[in-house]
């Protein structure tokens, strides 16, 4: 291992930060994405076939509405009184044997974790899924330090292999096809060039991981859900990969955010009922572990992490966001995050839930997320936890409009609509010049540059006349 | 790592759990800052009504076969002969529980020889209705990594152990005493590729449940 001082020198962080400040602009890396219309539309309808299978999970659970308002309830009582369940959770898992840590930010997280490695001599660690790793940066940040970091969940491990982020939540390599599979285990697994049966390159993978769980020192999990009363931690997979890292390596170190938290074990029943149904449409993954020990002769440690968690909760237009448990089915169901990609937002999570929790993070860097939505508000509807996800995109637009992070001719012209419709007279005339222009000014520049909503759409003809119009002239006929 | 390194490291530890103390403070006094308002914890009402005995063995069994999990119904004493007709090539098969003439699975065993085990035959605690799954404890599994790491997993299940759903199922983690338990629904499985379902990601390739 290197010299620890190399730490001061945080140069893992500091690439990181510079590409931080870029600022993501939903739309250009949207066009960049639909670009292939063949891989946009296949991406379209594989997520929309999940909604699908969602839809008929949910419509198979009697009463599933009740149990939507029941689970939004309970993260509101929880977040309520969310210091008291949290000293709770960590008396009754220190009592359990495990080894409570708490981070107030990203960078402490990290340091918590590299210490926790390092004390151990650990070198080859393996990861489940984890959003709140990803957010924090974990993996570049171990990796810059010498250990060996390996994610196991397939989807995780194909992104991490092809060296970018996942781009779904619940379906990390949704976004690749399966030939680009092929060619990538070709050339990291050895599989034969052409093999692209999904069947033969998950068991190429198979092969390869359960040598390094085998021979990892250290696990690193996620969490789905924290049960303050009993301190036990709950983690759901259907590849079991979390279970194998955190059963077979000397010391489990599980990370999750302060919002993971619910009161007790009947509390878990309603959750567990709502998440791999919202999630993909089966009514239970197929493994739901629940960690309250320690085994005999093993470490268990939890790190819990602020990074801007509370400053959230203090936010009454956004902190229901803080519900949310990870489902995925509102990027599933979201018509633009289907038809561009969860790379297409730079951050993680992706999707409409993404689009609400990074402006919080990052105002400079995201601001045009929020702007990736029509606004139908799908989102909310499937959403199990019932956040009001439209509604905080919208208000997510005016905290950017009022910093200043709307482009001027979006302004402008926000500004001038403004002052026509707020009067009849205006209006009136303005719809009539629009009309006229519409049908008689020539095609190249009722299609101008500045026309994007025309690029690869037709616009409506232009009717003689408003509704207004045609009202009054049919009353004055009688 | 060299003794003066890990010396180091252990330092940093202790000083990070200094830090970890003001961490938590803030963080805490944080979340009270945050002033969400008071709102009740609901009761929870919706228990599912699946009437009892053969109904609910049969949705139970459903279930479990959406999940891709193969079920049987035996005989009570009858869950070995089962196996080995499940598994007629089975080198070996193993079980944590002293009820059956299997191999006594052992709780200290290698990992890499747990790997090569070809099929593990668990008790199964209780089972759900509503998802086909299988409450598995601790004390049923002979290792904690051994349901992960066999090849083929068989749980063996009371018929009269089943309950509707999950709410029935997590009312009684209220007293689960043991270190540790999961809820197994199938075998494992990934649709990572494609979105095409692919059985035996990284634990058993299948799931035999035999209700006796
Ligand atoms: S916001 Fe709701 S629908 Fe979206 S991932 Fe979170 S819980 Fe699921």
């Amino acid at each position: 291992m290197h010299d620890p001082t190399h730490d001061l020198m945080d140069d893992g962080a500091r690439l990181a930060a510079a590409d931080r400040s870029a600022r993501v602009r939903h739309a250009d890396r949207a066009a960049r994405f639909v670009a292939d219309a063949g891989q946009t539309d296949w991406h379209d309808a594989v997520l929309w076939r999940i909604r699908g299978k969602r839809d008929a999970a949910a419509g198979r659970v009697e009463g599933w509405e009740r149990l939507r308002a029941l689970a939004s309830e309970i993260k509101e009582h929880t977040l309520s009184r969310l210091d008291e369940y949290l000293a709770a959770f960590e008396e009754a898992a220190t009592a359990n044997g495990a080894q409570v840590h708490w981070a107030a930010d990203a960078d402490a997280h990290n340091r918590i974790v590299r210490d926790l490695l390092r004390a151990r001599g650990v070198r080859r660690v393996v990861k489940s899924k984890s959003m709140l790793t990803e957010e924090c940066g974990l993996n570049p940040y171990l990796e810059a330090r010498g250990f060996k970091v390996v994610d196991t969940d397939l989807g995780e491990r194909i992104v991490q292999l092809r060296e970018e982020p996942p781009s779904h939540l619940v379906a990390p390599a949704i976004h690749v096809r399966k030939e680009e599979i092929a060619a990538l285990f070709h050339e990291k697994l050895g599989t034969p060039a052409d093999a692209d049966d999904p069947r033969l390159l998950a068991a190429a993978m198979r092969e390869d991981l359960r040598a390094r769980f085998l021979a990892a020192d250290a696990a690193i999990t996620g969490v789905n859900f924290a049960v303050a009363s009993t301190g036990a931690l709950v983690l759901v997979t259907n590849e079991g990969n979390a279970d194998l890292g955190a059963h077979l390596a000397p010391a489990h170190i599980a990370c999750m955010g302060i919002e993971k938290l619910i009161p007790k074990p009947e509390h878990l029943g309603v959750f567990l009922r709502l998440l791999a149904r919202s999630a993909t449409g089966q009514p239970l993954s197929v493994y739901t572990s629940y960690f309250r020990r320690p085994a005999p002769g093993r470490e268990l440690h939890v790190v819990l992490v602020d990074n801007g968690r509370s400053r959230r909760l203090a936010q009454p237009d956004f902190r229901a966001a803080l519900k949310c448990i990870r489902c995925g089915a509102c990027l599933n169901t979201c018509p633009v995050y289907r038809r561009s990609g969860g790379h297409s937002y730079g951050a993680t999570p992706s999707g409409p839930i993404g689009a609400i929790l990074a402006p919080g993070m990052d105002m400079k860097r995201y601001a045009s997320l929020p702007f990736a939505s029509s606004l139908c508000g799908s989102c909310s509807d499937v959403c199990p936890v019932k956040i009001d996800i439209h509604a905080q995109l919208h208000r997510w637009r005016q905290v950017a409009a009022r910093e200043g992070y709307v482009s001027w001719p979006k302004r402008w012209g926000m500004r001038v609509a403004g002052w026509i419709v707020r009067s009849p007279r205006r209006y009136r005339l303005a719809g009539r010049l629009v009309r006229g222009w519409l049908r008689h000014a020539p095609r190249r520049l009722r299609y101008g540059p500045w026309n994007a909503w025309g690029r690869q759409r037709e616009l409506p003809r232009a009717p003689d006349r408003s509704f207004g119009e045609w009202y009054a002239a049919e009353r004055g006929k009688k | 790592m060299s003794r003066k390194r890990r010396h180091n490291a252990l330092g940093r530890a202790e000083r990070s759990a200094q830090n970890g103390s003001r961490a938590r403070e803030a963080i805490l006094e944080a979340v009270r800052r945050a002033g969400a308002p008071f709102a009740p914890l609901p009761s929870i009402v919706g228990a599912t009504d699946m009437g009892t005995g053969e109904a609910l063995t049969a949705r139970f069994m459903a279930s479990a076969q959406a999940a891709s999990a193969t079920v049987r119904i035996v005989e009570a004493g009858g869950v070995e002969a089962a196996v080995r007709e499940a598994f007629p090539g089975a080198a070996s098969v193993a079980s944590a529980s002293p009820a059956w003439g299997f191999e006594q699975a052992d709780p200290a065993a290698e990992a890499s020889a747990l790997a090569r085990l070809d099929v593990l035959v668990c008790p199964g605690a209780f089972g759900v209705a509503e998802n086909g799954a299988v409450w598995l404890a601790e004390s049923g599994m002979g290792s904690r990594v051994a349901p992960f790491l066999a090849q083929h997993l068989v749980l063996a299940l009371d018929h009269s152990a089943i309950v509707p759903d999950m709410h029935a199922a997590c009312d009684r983690l209220e007293t689960f005493g043991e270190g540790y338990g999961a809820f197994v629904a199938g075998p494992s499985k990934t649709a990572d590729i494609e979105q095409t379902l692919v059985i035996g990601a990284h634990g058993p390739r299948s799931l035999t449940v035999l209700l006796t």
